[in-house]
């Protein structure tokens, strides 16, 4: 119900929105809880496990009872709290854990076994059989206890995150916020203040306090005018800070358009990592239950939040509201409820010296036992000191058992709070957090005057941290009230009184959990899972561990809290990973001829972040195997033309840079004549083979190495480790230029005519003989000519800077097109060097040595190179080794598949029979047969036996026969030519 | 023989403006990376001086100015930006020509600094990060360099091969920002 002249909603600004397919209207600045009350809504959901009905509790983050569903399709949010979300005009929002409806629901029917589903009661009943658990048992379990699910398409929602750095930090905008961030804002430092709130101010909003002889919200939008006056200042509403972290880095949620209608751009959440000098924790309190029999009903509701409704939402959530509490603070809901003209039907306190009420009736000494009403609060039960009870009608009961201060962020790097006998609750440790000061209500300072006055205290004490001066400002005039309370945690009665509302934990189930023997916190919160829902137990836990304590006789103190861990909200995974959807999720990495690849019609295949061309489709080709042998044929008989720019490319100089590759490499480097290239392997230290490629001496102090295209990055890492903390005193300079050329090999016996056609020196076996290089122009453009082939052809790669790379491999796959050849992909590359036994990344994967790719030999005798010791390691070389060899069908089924096992002939295909394994294969068009490329246990030593290869993966047999892994052209004649 | 024609890394992409941000390609000019041989900074700082105006930059920082810029990229790494390097340098260091290896952008303008904050994890605030700061940091998940070149105007630096990524990281998040700006 609405009450006239009462809150900070634009009455003027009228937003229909819709609940449960219903509609309503509320205004601007309504929460979907502080609107649907207004219309005297107050069933909204269904309880966790017993899908009890449940209404709105609170008016804040912790809400631990009205979660709904907003949205729809991809984009549908479930467990978003009433009590945060800004209604908008269209707004759609469900109940949720429900079926058919919110008020006809089947599984209610979960309450009426509640004695049988209390705690531990899975565990112990859902036993046998064992198998049961995971494929029966569990998932109806999991289908009628729930909350609210996700739609299970793909949400497009943009999300974002952000990086932000101030010089004090200031968490939440309540009195000690706002004072904190005026003090520290006024003084010139950098101050970024986040709130959970749409609108800055805390408690101020939902009060009638005075500040600075006005109205509270008063005095908090003049503060919050004058922080957004200044440059300095950066206000984040609607934001909650979700952790504390090393170096005083915080996490923080930002809530950019949930609250809007039209998102126009703008992303949904924001996710930021603020890095602060100083940080004041001014989060406030949160106001904790206690716990009677039927405390669960829609509209039992906390004090504070009862207020906040009446003097922010100007909604009176009943007609005659009866307040419970074991403390002054709450009689203030009485106080501004008589005030506003809403019935207070009586205020029951616990306390034998309870205030007088003022305009309504207060029933000292008195415990509230019990509530009646099927879907809603209809009646309070209460009981007397003398032990009678009476009953009073009553929609609606305000309850309050004290406040618990917002320790949660000081524990986030394993700070634990201390008991704060005054306030029976818990209050943060100093310097839990490095740099983090706590004021105000999260610090045990419940009065409006502390709050200010710690809020400016801890500013300037921050400001003189990070080298500014600033000025104690005049602490403006506010009620300085002490807290009275008098401890009470529960009613005893008959019946289930709730601790936990979001995972329906009761009493009972704690006191079980001790008399279990789990008597420790930490084992109580797992056994009920008390405070395991979303709401992380806000307004739970500190009543739970005191009923847990009294089970176990041991004090508060003793008994502690669970550990609080980040995030103080629940943090959508999009959130944190925001920017990583789509072509966001990682770097694309072209080569200079990409563009012309696609448009020849070529699919592309990711090489690390690179996208190189599969094959380049012809006219009628239907297949990838038939373009793939096309242009193997193509090379082999004319010329092909591919991009390798992708191999990585590193400049090495330096008077000991000739050293320094010999040191690196296996073989030497150093007798190369300029002009002269060469191929190398690389050792890991640990004498594994690491890398292979070409080094080209451009001249006496000048090298390019080659790498892999998957090892480039590692070499480069390797190299700078090797000259940064093995040789440091070494005269070598090295820096990739992958990305400074493109370059293109030129393969097949008509590449010499091809290039003869494109670059202006001569090239002819004199000039450029195998393992050849140089400088060249290319049509005006100085570039470099390698002779080197990966396919065993006659072959050149052919290098311009990057930016004439697409002119290039234009000109080139043009020239060769005219000679009967033209461009190809990593397919036939691939089919090409196996046919020549050339390894990749496939075979040297990190397991095997030199000698077991045959290149034992290459390990220069006459040096030391890294990883040479350790290769010479027992077990590293022999005839145990499994051995690069070469595998040719003999059988009827040809197929051979890369990790497929190979086994003796006769032997059963199981493990402890394997011999080795298939690394790389393919259908040669040249040899017209399949290859394999295969380790095998002595293989050099067993060329010409037959063997067995079994794929179990994909049901494939094949008898072959062992060979040379070289099978095309092994004397190396075509290489040469 | 033909002629080859030269295509920018950003050829085709950019400029673009959105809200109070604007991207656009440097045009490219001669990129030299420069390694002081061990024990040479000061005579190499002093010939590059002699020879183009500017010192050897110091760790984070940039000398020289538009047309003739150094930015420190990396440990005993220098980058000249602009001029042909003049020969005698090369008995001091080793010098790479990387003038096709990098995309170099410029975003400018009053969200500039907004932009960056959703990309870049380090402190580009103008009273930290002055003109003439220059920091190897990440952008998204690429490897760039960036430099202040002015109050509201910073340098970028991506590889070439990743030109695209760095205008969609960029315009994803300059959308963001003024789609922000307008609410």
């Amino acid at each position: 119900m609405r009450v006239a002249d009462k809150g900070l909603v634009d009455r003027s600004k009228p937003v229909r929105f819709s609940f449960d397919g219903h509609s309503f209207e509320g205004l601007a600045g309504d929460t979907l809880a502080s609107a649907l009350l207004a219309h005297d809504v107050r069933f909204v959901a269904r309880s966790f496990k017993y899908h009890r009905p449940r209404g709105i509790m609170g008016a804040g983050s912790e809400e631990a009872s009205a979660l709904v569903t907003v949205g729809s399709g991809g984009a549908q949010e479930p467990n978003i709290r009433a009590t945060v979300q800004e209604i908008y005009d269209g707004l759609e929002a469900r109940s949720q854990n429900c079926w058919p409806s919110l008020n006809y629901d089947v599984l209610s029917f979960n309450d009426l076994f509640a004695p049988f589903l209390g705690a531990g009661f899975y565990y112990k009943t859902f036993m046998w059989p064992k198998a049961f658990w995971e494929r029966v048992y569990e998932p109806i379990i999991r289908r009628s206890a729930g909350i609210g699910a996700l739609s299970g398409t793909h949400n497009a929602d943009q999300y974002e995150k952000a990086f932000a750095f101030c010089d004090v930090l200031v968490i939440g905008a309540g009195p000690a916020g706002l004072m904190a961030a005026l003090t520290a804002g006024r003084a010139g430092a950098d101050v970024i203040l986040c709130d959970e709130d749409s609108v800055l101010g805390g408690r101020l909003n939902g009060e009638t306090l005075e500040v600075g002889e006005m109205a509270g919200a008063d005095w908090a939008a003049g503060a919050v005018a004058e922080l957004g006056a200044m440059k300095n200042v950066r206000l984040l509403p609607r934001t909650a800070v979700t952790g504390a972290y090393d170096q005083g880095t915080y996490g923080a949620l930002e809530r950019v358009s949930h609250h809007a209608a039209a998102r126009e751009g703008r992303p949904l959440e924001c996710f930021w990592r603020i890095v602060a000098k100083r940080a004041i924790l001014a989060a406030g309190a949160i106001e904790r239950p206690i716990a009677f029999t039927n405390n669960d009903r829609p509209g039992i509701m906390m004090a504070g939040a009862v207020r906040t409704y009446l003097n922010r939402y100007g909604v009176a959530p009943g007609q005659r509201i009866t307040v419970f509490a074991n403390n002054d603070d709450a009689h203030r809901t009485a106080r501004d409820l008589v005030a506003a003209g809403v019935h207070v039907a009586a205020v029951i306190d616990s306390r034998e010296a309870a205030p007088q009420g003022d305009g309504y009736e207060v029933i000292s000494n008195a415990q509230v036992c019990g509530t009646e009403g099927r879907k809603g609060v209809e009646a309070v039960s209460y009981c007397r000191a003398n032990g009678t009870v009476d009953k009073i009608q009553s929609d609606c009961l305000a309850m309050s058992g004290g406040w618990n201060p917002t320790v949660h962020l000081t524990c986030h790097m394993n700070g634990r709070p201390n008991w704060h006998g005054g306030i029976h609750s818990f209050v943060p440790v100093p310097g839990a957090i490095p740099g983090l000061e706590a004021v105000g209500a999260c610090n045990g300072a419940f009065s409006t005057h502390r709050a200010l006055v710690e809020g400016a205290e801890a500013a300037l004490r921050a400001l003189g941290e990070v080298g500014l001066q600033g000025q104690k400002p005049l602490v403006p005039q506010a009620e300085d009230a002490r807290y009275r309370i008098a401890p009470l945690w529960t009613v005893e009665g008959k019946g289930r009184a709730w601790l936990d509302f979001q995972n329906d934990v009761t009493v009972k189930d704690v006191r079980g959990a001790a008399q279990e023997n789990f008597r420790s916190v930490e084992h109580m919160k797992r056994y009920t899972t008390q405070g395991m829902a979303p709401d992380q137990g806000k307004s739970s836990n500190v009543a739970a561990l005191a009923v847990l304590a009294d089970a176990t006789g041991r004090g508060i103190e003793e008994t502690g809290t669970t550990t609080f861990r980040p995030p103080f909200v629940p943090v959508a995974i999009a959130a944190l990973g925001a920017g990583a959807q789509g072509k966001g999720f990682a770097p694309e990495r072209h080569t200079t001829s990409h563009a012309e690849s696609l448009r020849r019609g070529a699919p592309m295949i990711e090489a690390g972040l690179w996208y190189r061309p599969s094959y380049f489709p012809a006219l009628g080709e239907r297949t990838w195997r038939q373009s793939c042998d096309r242009e193997v044929n193509m090379v082999r008989n004319a010329v092909g033309v591919c991009d390798v720019s992708t191999l990585g490319k590193i400049d090495i100089q330096g008077s000991d840079a000739a050293a320094f590759l010999d040191f690196v490499y296996a073989n030497t480097l150093s007798t190369l004549k300029p002009g002269k290239v060469r191929y190398g392997i690389m050792l890991r230290e640990d004498g594994h083979v690491l890398d292979d490629g070409t080094t080209a001496r451009l001249g006496e102090d000048h090298f390019v190495m080659t790498t892999t295209t998957a090892a480039a990055g590692q070499v480069m890492r390797h190299l700078e480790y090797v000259h940064q903390c093995l040789c440091p005193d070494l005269d070598v300079a090295m820096i990739s230029v992958t990305e400074q050329w493109a370059q293109f090999a030129v393969a097949g016996p008509k590449a010499r005519d091809l290039l003869n056609g494109v670059v202006q020196e001569s090239i002819d076996a004199e000039s450029y003989p195998f393992m050849g290089c140089g400088a060249v122009t290319v049509a005006g453009v100085e570039g470099r000519l390698f002779r080197i082939s990966f396919s065993g052809e006659h072959a050149y790669e052919i290098a311009v800077p990057a930016r004439y790379g697409e002119s290039l491999f234009k000109l080139l796959v043009g020239k060769a097109e005219a000679l009967g050849g033209g461009a190809y992909g990593m397919e036939a590359l691939n089919v090409l060097r196996i046919e020549k036994g050339f390894i990749t990344h496939a075979e040297i994967h990190g397991r095997v040595t030199a000698e077991d790719i045959g290149m034992g030999r290459m390990v220069s005798a006459k040096k030391d190179c890294i990883g040479k010791t350790m290769s010479e390691r027992p077990g590293l070389s022999g005839p145990e080794r499994a051995q690069l060899v070469g595998l040719q069908p003999v059988g009827v089924v040809k197929q051979m598949t890369a990790g497929a096992h190979v086994f003796p002939l006769g032997a059963a295909p199981v493990r402890a029979n394997a011999q080795g394994y298939i690394t790389s294969a393919c259908f040669s068009p040249t040899l017209g047969s399949t290859l394999a490329l295969a380790f095998l246990e002595n293989g050099r030593a067993r060329h010409g036996e037959e063997i067995v290869m079994v794929d179990h993966l994909r049901g494939v047999t094949t008898r072959c026969k062992v060979c040379d892994p070289v099978f095309f052209d092994p004397q190396g004649g075509r290489v040469r030519g | 023989m033909g002629k080859l024609d030269a295509k920018s890394p950003c050829d085709g992409l950019l400029p673009i403006e959105i809200g109070a941000a604007r991207l656009s390609e440097v045009e490219m000019t001669r990129l030299t990376s420069l390694a002081p041989k061990p024990g040479q900074e000061a005579a190499f700082s002093k010939a590059l001086k002699a020879a183009h105006g500017m010192a050897l930059p110091a760790p984070n920082r940039a000398t020289g100015k538009a047309g003739a810029r150094a930015l420190w990229f990396g440990k005993g790494q220098g980058m000249l930006i602009g001029p042909e390097p003049e020969a005698g340098l090369a008995a001091h260091a080793a010098l790479t020509d990387q003038s096709d290896a990098w995309a170099m952008v410029r975003l400018e303008g009053a969200a500039a600094e907004d932009v960056l904050a959703r990309l870049v994890p380090v402190d580009l605030r103008q009273s930290v990060f002055k003109r003439g700061h220059t920091a190897r940091t990440m952008l998204q998940h690429m490897a760039v360099s960036i430099t202040r070149i002015s109050g509201e105007a910073f340098l970028i630096l991506a590889f070439r091969s990743m030109a695209g990524t760095l205008v969609h990281d960029l315009e994803t998040a300059m959308k963001g920002v003024a789609a922000r700006r307008g609410a």
